[in-house]
């Protein structure tokens, strides 16, 4: 269970997150949807421990990730996983050694296993063999699939994705879709996924919370926030231009 | 106006007392990760090629320019006071205690120094770092660690080199042009020479290796703003670590000078 109690955060007197509370069941996908910069990604950099929030807590597994010492956090961040939005990929390694990084640093594994465990978790997102490329002489879209690759490959129980099917073209969001479900289904991953994609948010959430001002403003299984009455939530899932949240943008100008 | 300059100077003094607070910290926490097992061999030897094999043929050149001008200038005066063949001599001592430490530094700060603060500044904007510490590993451990020990153990051994190739092109210059014996060249220098003035030399090389690997990574792992800001922290990187390592020669050279003599 990860619980997000009353979380603020601000940068450069610009306040991002506000109070911010969520509670997101062991073993479940909760996606986070919201408009672009309206600091998902830095909600998602706090559950991982990367920022520490101004006031609030996080809590997982029942332990304060800001209270926890270097030993402790360690051992945190073998349990959960992170994809970042542009992959991340570590451009002086091969692919191969991307994905095993993980096990190459933390379990000292013999060279036989090492292989195995990375081009299995390579085969899991769809690119079998590509292990000997550089990060460079990849697209946009196995980048994305081998930081996944590289984030399933140390057999976390929580994976945090940021806008995973971002900039992927259909066929490949939804593989990437159905591989969420799969780690949801087989493994019980607990998923944390941010994004703007509402299609991948619908197929692949048990709970979506909306992010709107630093707060989260709606939670509710996709058919309750498919149905919703909310004038901003409908707003952001219908694609509106026009709507509560532009005019209050236009208020500012 | 005289209102903003004063913001002005506060601020630039705001951001030089963060900027040397922050770079003593970087270099605390990495100076107790150097003693914390595990020992990455692989990852110091790599960047040690990095610095100081690959960093070979510059310095060579560069000191042997150094060692045919030097000499000339030198001999520009010691011929009017009819001096010539103390010009070894004048020349060992300068290279080996001044000249071989500090332009070995400089040459090498602008080479490595530039390299790893682009390197690390490009890693830190496309969020590389943050992944290392989602991936349980400490980003000073593994990207700062060896770096810092390949440049503090390279630089002795470039300006021992240095100092060579320095006093050998002095050598070529004095006795193929200058018509100094080459018999005598070779006395006057090695009697001149004491092994005090080798140990100074070297032992500030250490510091200048610990500078630049300091400076450089702090700068890579605090830019901001994408390749536009990868470009100033590396200008910034080059810059400052100058001004250390010559406000560090001068203070090394006082030191031995008036402390030690």
């Amino acid at each position: 269970m990860i619980e997000i109690n009353g979380v603020s955060k601000s940068f450069n007197s610009h306040r991002v997150l506000d109070h911010l509370g969520l509670k997101i069941d062991t073993g479940s996908t909760c996606v986070i949807i919201g408009r672009s910069g309206c600091g998902k990604s830095v909600l998602l950099k706090h559950i991982i421990g990367l920022l520490k929030p101004e006031k609030g807590k996080i809590v997982i597994e029942g332990k304060e990730v800001g209270k926890l010492n270097e030993k402790e956090l360690k051992e945190l961040r073998m349990k959960i996983s992170m994809v970042f939005q542009g992959g991340a990929l570590f451009d002086s390694m091969t692919v191969a050694e991307n994905v095993g990084f993980g096990l190459i640093e933390h379990q000292h594994l013999p060279q036989k296993e090492l292989l195995e465990s990375t081009e299995e978790s390579l085969c899991m997102v769809g690119l079998c063999g590509v292990g000997n490329l550089m990060p460079s002489e990849l697209s946009g879209g196995m980048k994305k699939r081998v930081a996944l690759a590289r984030a399933i490959c140390i057999k976390p129980q929580i994976i945090l994705y940021d806008e995973p099917t971002t900039g992927i073209d259909p066929i490949t969001a939804d593989s990437i879709n159905e591989l969420i479900k799969n780690l949801h289904d087989k493994l019980k991953v607990t998923s944390v996924v941010v994004t703007h994609d509402m299609r991948s948010a619908y197929k692949i959430a048990d709970k979506i919370a909306m992010m709107y001002q630093g707060k989260i403003i709606a939670e509710g299984t996709p058919q309750e926030i498919q149905n919703t009455e909310h004038p901003v939530v409908y707003q952001f899932i219908n694609g509106l231009a026009k709507g509560p949240i532009t005019e209050t943008l236009e208020r500012f100008r | 106006m005289i209102n903003q300059f004063f913001i002005n100077l506060g601020k630039k003094a705001l951001y030089f007392w963060y900027f040397l607070g922050g770079l003593t910290s970087l270099a605390a926490q990495t100076i107790y990760l150097t003693f914390t097992p595990p020992f990455q061999k692989d990852h110091i030897v790599e960047q040690a090629k990095k610095a100081g094999f690959d960093s070979f043929p510059i310095v060579s050149l560069v000191a042997l320019f150094i060692g045919f001008i030097f000499a000339l200038q030198t001999a520009y005066f010691m011929q009017r006071i009819g001096s010539e063949m103390y010009i070894a001599s004048l020349v060992a001592l300068s290279v080996v205690r001044e000249l071989g430490p500090v332009i070995t530094a400089l040459v090498v700060a602008g080479r490595v120094g530039a390299s790893i603060t682009a390197e690390l500044g490009s890693m830190q904007v496309t969020e590389q770092i943050d992944a290392l510490e989602t991936l349980a590993t400490n980003p000073i451990k593994y990207l700062i660690v060896p770096r810092f020990l390949a440049l503090s153990l390279m630089l002795p051994i470039l300006t021992v080199y240095a100092d060579a190739i320095g006093i050998l092109g002095s050598y070529l210059i004095c006795v193929y042009k200058l018509g100094i014996t080459s018999s005598m060249y070779r006395q006057i220098t090695f009697s001149a020479l004491l092994y005090k003035d080798l140990f100074t030399g070297l032992f500030k090389t250490i510091f200048f290796g610990m500078i630049i690997a300091f400076v450089s990574c702090y700068e890579g792992f605090n830019v901001e703003g994408g390749a536009e800001g990868v470009g100033r922290a590396t200008t910034r990187s080059v810059v400052i670590t100058f001004i250390l390592i010559i406000a560090a020669d001068c203070f090394f050279t006082s030191l031995f000078y008036f402390i030690f003599p």
